[in-house]
């Protein structure tokens, strides 16, 4: 690998361990203290292997340079506190050694996360944050995955840093019994990351499949910590792996959005289905039914292609169980479709129009679809309905054939 | 927005129905319990299976029940938001026990714990 390539290369994959490494060292109060020492070294590395060539083991490089740059930051600190206070005994507290250990790595990644997808913090800042401490991505691509200015990714994570301080956060894992309870915050976090690239607006394709893998990625740390490898965990990352195996199928080279019935099965994943039907193997160990559980065997029935009675049947049901546990409008539109297929189109029309979801482009998307060859000028209508709630051009391109189809009959 | 139990009461709780006539129903209940929570009107709910059911009577008197001399019995219940009674009642219409001859669904409204009820 050539420079060029390399240093953009570890940033991805170690600007997130040296980082966690060092604000669970510093504390919340120093997190950009940490965050500055992290891509310091990032550019004391680019600096110096320019001209001096790259060095055998340039992560074991990084994480020296790292070290030497955070003992300094202590050793300031201790002199500062020292003479301010000469009553604080702060000899040895830089001492101690910062542990770039594969395991304190590990447990501090997986501290941090806890402490970022705490349940004080908005939703949106949590992503933020995580997408900046928990995946070394900069601010400019969160910028793009957000589709907006870096300006206001940047006073997103500073107010979501505040709120940490504020509310006294710590970097830690939360207690055997508590875990449970977290855990649901950060499988939310996850998964809200994994949607965001899923079903992004971004049109960067790259981008869109990075913040999907970094969501699985961080669900996998879960899974290999024992006291987190649970039913849910599991659940969830068999639900990211059956969707990630269409990636290759549901666009086209232009970014365009092929939809799930035109999609090319042979460009599905066959390896990542497998490894999610591993995984919702995994999660049903317990009793446990979470709302990850329902979703992933949804997402199962779907690697499925060919139209089954069976098939319709069980996603209907499953989608009754999910909407008693977990309501959301996507799922209850998503029911309606199932109605359809196992039962009648006209029964879902009935059900649909019950449901009033009216400022939902996807509400009127699935009437067009239920009336289409029941009724076609009222398929038509929401069809046409629903382009004027559309934001992307990609959903609009789709939604504009189906009406010059019904046009063309 | 107000919570509503709907009871439903089976004439006969002694007829005994075919396992293929018992899964159509189960169907029919999961879809019309599924349509109420697609509203997002969905509380909670459950059967009351009709096996190990006890009567227990003044003065502590355990009987096998519910059938005794009364065959009306209670299959199970649900629990939904909704505006008002009547919108109660609507859910209520599509409750599959309805198409047992003699059976209904009592709708009663949860007593709020505002002092007044």
């Amino acid at each position: 690998m050539q420079n060029p390539e390399l240093i953009p290369h570890l940033f991805r994959t170690e600007y997130r361990k040296i980082v966690s490494v060092l604000c669970r060292r510093f504390g919340f109060d120093e997190m950009e203290t940490a965050e500055d020492i992290t891509s310091d070294t990032f550019l004391t590395a680019a600096q110096s292997w320019s001209y001096k060539g790259i060095p055998p083991n340039p992560t074991a490089w990084l994480y020296n340079v790292a070290k030497n740059k955070a003992k300094n930051h202590l050793q300031r600190n201790a002199t500062f506190q020292a003479k301010v206070s000469p009553e604080i005994q702060t000899a040895d507290s830089y001492e101690q050694d910062i542990d770039l250990s594969p395991q304190n790595i590990s447990d501090s990644q997986l501290q941090m996360m806890f402490a970022i997808c705490h349940p004080a913090i908005p939703p949106e800042a949590q992503i933020g944050l995580a997408l900046r401490i928990l995946c070394g991505f900069g601010i400019d691509e969160i910028a793009e995955a957000f589709l907006t200015g870096k300006e206001t990714i940047n006073k997103r994570l500073f107010r979501a840093k505040e709120k940490i301080r504020n509310e006294k956060i710590k970097i830690e894992l939360p207690a055997p019994a508590e875990i449970d309870n977290r855990l649901e915050n950060v499988l939310t976090t996850i998964y809200l990351l994994f949607s965001e690239g899923y079903y992004s607006v971004s049109d960067n394709q790259i981008l869109r499949k990075d913040l999907c893998f970094e969501a699985m990625r961080l669900c996998h740390m879960l899974i290999e910590n024992g006291g987190t490898n649970k039913p849910p965990v599991n659940a969830l990352l068999s639900l990211m792996y059956f969707h990630a195996s269409r990636f290759e199928a549901r666009t086209d080279p232009n970014g365009g959005l092929i939809l799930y019935d035109d999609q090319d099965t042979t460009l599905w994943n066959q390896e990542l289905i497998a490894r999610g039907a591993w995984h919702l193997n995994q999660a049903t160990t317990g009793t446990q039914l979470s709302k990850y559980h329902l979703e992933a065997s949804i997402a199962y029935w779907h690697t499925q292609k060919t139209d089954s009675k069976e098939k319709w049947e069980n996603i209907l049901q499953l989608y009754n169980r999910l909407l008693q546990i977990a309501y959301s409008p996507v799922a209850a539109l998503n029911r309606t479709f199932a109605l359809a297929k196992a039962n009648t189109p006209e029964e879902a029309i009935i059900e649909a129009e019950k449901l009033q979801l009216t400022g939902n482009q996807f509400y009127y998307t699935l009437l067009g679809e239920l009336y289409t060859g029941i009724n076609n000028e009222q398929a038509k209508l929401h069809f046409e309905k629903a382009l004027t709630l559309i934001k992307t051009p990609a959903d609009r391109a789709v939604i504009q054939s189906k009406i010059d189809t019904l046009e063309n009959r | 927005m107000d919570e509503f139990v709907l009871i439903f009461r089976h004439e006969d709780g002694t007829k005994v129905a075919s396992p293929e006539q018992i899964q159509i129903w189960m169907k029919q209940t999961m879809d019309w319990i599924g349509g109420i929570a697609a509203q997002n009107k969905f509380v909670s709910g459950t059967g009351l299976p009709f096996a190990d059911a006890k009567i227990v009577g003044h003065g502590g008197v355990v009987t096998n029940g519910p059938f005794g001399e009364i065959k009306e019995t209670i299959g199970g219940f649900i629990t939904v938001k909704a505006e008002s009674v009547e919108e109660a009642v609507e859910f209520a219409k599509g409750c599959p026990v309805l198409q047992g001859d003699g059976n209904t669904v009592e709708v009663r409204k949860i007593a709020k714990n505002d002092g007044v009820h």
